[in-house]
């Protein structure tokens, strides 16, 4: 979360319009995306081939991993494993085809955490613009509320939940774990929608103020378009938090059918078959990227807004 | 009834390193349809007196009235139009759309908001660009758009605080010119505070010049060159009579008399 200092830095100078980003510029980033793949293959590679396989020993310390196959094993050993059976019992599906079912469902529930957090988060942050002491009462409380471990938070939320009966709707587990990722994805997005709110310079804002226009107008027509270009990055933050909410809330809830819980599944299994969790950990990392990815398609239609997109 | 009326308007900016006295008994009363200019030093409260007329900032001492009303019941029934030094453009919007604005705010329908901002865009000699995006404009252009959209509601009151900083000389005056037919047009009142002698003497009727710390009025010129004020008047003799009495009075010594050769 290294956008998070960015994030929560005051404001120092009205952002500098900029036009946006060229259509090759989204190019080179997916070239450079690739490229950074590449480079870690290469690296997990030389680790692999430089360290021996019982790791660096500094007297009785180790200060390298072991690298043995065991340990580290190859990178295509890992892509192998994916497209093999996931056990060896019979009509057991591809650890791919496992892997994709539960990174659908978890990314199901972390979107939908996703969804109550910034709608929540977008709520507040127009709550602190409104009022400048909500401002001041809540900020270290939202602050401080990113402290609570996450650990902490499941057994209780799962509690809560249990008792939670409003007519038809009985409270599910995935509900729980979609809760607790949204815990996580509010707070980027309303730090970023503060801050947002906050981004038009005097002039704008005294002309609002000159016409007469009401708070909910001048947030429609002037608050909230200048918003995007901070909502924007906040908002991919905010899925990509939700995501790894999502993951620890399964595992810490102990809900069926996630990536979390398949994690911890195959890392069981991980002395006798090696790759298996290292495909899942994997797995994990690119549903936060593609979960990030879905919600930056937010911005296609936005090209107006994002003049200087803070980034 | 008059646009302004100011009766011994104090403005004092409590701040830690102590108070600032912007402005301290000011009088002065600006009739429907008259253009008054203010002029004087840099910090001598030209802009706060403008920000208190059109309700930004509240009067820490003395009465002050616009059409009769409190400056907030006249902000609140949109008697008066603003142009500041920043123009102050939304970037989301294209030029049209930010002379809309106000009228957009205002319920306006689409139609007539387009009419509008059309006629207002060629006034300001912008119709080519209605269609861009601020980022695409020079300074000078988006001030002009600022000025367009100052004029949407056609205001009976228009408070300008340099509005034409940010021109080149050429576009200046023709803005100069334009700002004066429109006036007499619509038969609005303005107060337009400037740092530009000749710019001053060739728009207003009355030249109110100010002195600071604390910001008062020292001297009101009045200039009175006629409703007919072309381009020749720039080269008249009169013109040049009102540049240096208000020269002298923003000096405060009496300049050595050269008359029509002063430039
Ligand atoms: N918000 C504020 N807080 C504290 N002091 C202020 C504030 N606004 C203005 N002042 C002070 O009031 C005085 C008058 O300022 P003002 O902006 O009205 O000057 P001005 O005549 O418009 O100057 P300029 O010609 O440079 O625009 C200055 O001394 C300034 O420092
Ligand atoms: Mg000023």
């Amino acid at each position: 979360m290294t956008d998070l200092a960015t994030t929560l830095a005051p404001e120092r100078t009205a952002p500098v319009p900029v036009r946006p980003r060229e259509r090759s510029a989204v190019g080179r980033r997916v070239l450079v995306g690739v490229l950074a793949v590449l480079v870690l293959v290469a690296l997990w590679e030389l680790v692999k081939v430089v360290v021996p396989d019982a790791g660096g020993h500094l007297g009785e310390a180790s200060v390298l991993p072991r690298t043995d196959d065991l340990a580290m094993p190859h990178v295509w050993t890992i892509v192998d494993r994916v497209l093999d059976p996931e056990t060896s019992a019979a009509g057991s599906p591809t650890v791919l085809s496992a892997m994709l079912s539960a990174c659908w469902f978890t990314l199901r529930v972390a979107l939908a955490g996703w969804l109550v957090g910034s709608v929540g988060g977008l709520l507040l942050a127009a709550l602190m613009q409104r009022w400048q002491l909500a401002e001041a009462a809540l900020v270290p409380w939202v602050v401080l509320s990113q402290t609570v471990p996450l650990i902490a938070l499941a057994p209780l939320v799962v509690g809560w939940g249990g008792r939670i009966h409003l007519g038809e709707l009985e409270w599910q587990r995935w509900m729980s774990v979609a809760l607790i990722a949204s815990y996580l994805a509010f707070f980027p997005v309303t730090i970023g929608a503060l801050r947002g709110f906050q981004s038009p310079p005097a002039a704008q804002v005294e002309l609002f103020r000159a016409q007469a226009a009401s708070w909910s107008r001048t947030m429609r027509s002037l608050r909230l378009p200048a918003s995007v270009p901070y909502l924007l990055p906040a908002l991919r933050l905010g899925a990509a938090t939700a995501v790894v909410g999502a993951i620890v809330a399964e595992v810490s809830t102990g809900t069926k059918g996630g990536i979390g819980r398949l994690i911890i599944g195959y890392a069981q299994s991980a002395s006798g078959d090696p790759a298996k969790p290292w495909a899942a950990i994997i797995a994990a990392a690119l549903l936060g990227l593609v979960a990030a990815m879905l919600v930056s398609l937010l911005g296609l239609g936005l090209g107006r807004y994002r003049y200087a997109e803070v980034r | 009834m008059n646009a302004v009326e100011a009766r011994g308007v104090g403005k004092v900016f409590a701040s830690r390193s102590g108070d600032v006295h912007a402005l301290e008994g000011i009088d002065l009363t600006v009739a429907a349809g008259e253009f008054v200019s203010l002029i004087g030093p840099s910090g001598c409260g030209k802009s706060t007196l403008l920000r208190l007329i059109a309700d930004l900032d509240t009067p820490t001492s003395g009465e002050l009235t616009v059409f009769g009303k409190t400056p907030q019941q006249a902000r609140e029934a949109q008697d008066y139009g603003i142009a500041f030094q920043q123009a102050g453009l939304l970037p989301w919007r294209t030029v049209t759309a930010n002379v809309e604005l106000p009228l957009e705010l205002h319920g306006i329908g689409k139609a007539e908001r387009a009419t509008r901002a059309a006629e207002l865009l060629s006034l300001v000699g912008l119709d080519e660009f209605a269609g861009h995006f601020p980022h695409q404009l020079s300074g000078g252009m988006q001030q002009r758009v600022a000025i367009a959209r100052s004029l949407a509601e056609r205001p009976s009151l228009l408070l300008m605080d340099e509005p034409f900083g940010a021109l080149d000389e050429m576009t200046r005056e023709r803005m100069q010119t334009e700002l004066v037919r429109i006036c007499a047009e619509s038969g609005a009142a303005v107060v337009f505070v400037t740092h530009s002698i000749p710019e001053a003497v060739f728009l207003s009727q009355r030249v109110v010049v100010m002195s600071p710390r604390p910001g008062r009025i020292s001297a009101v010129i009045p200039v009175n060159l006629g409703d007919e004020r072309g381009e020749d008047l720039r080269e008249d003799a009169s013109f040049f009579a009102a540049v240096t009495a208000v020269r002298e009075a923003l000096h405060g010594t009496p300049v050595t008399a050269r008359g029509v050769d002063l430039r």
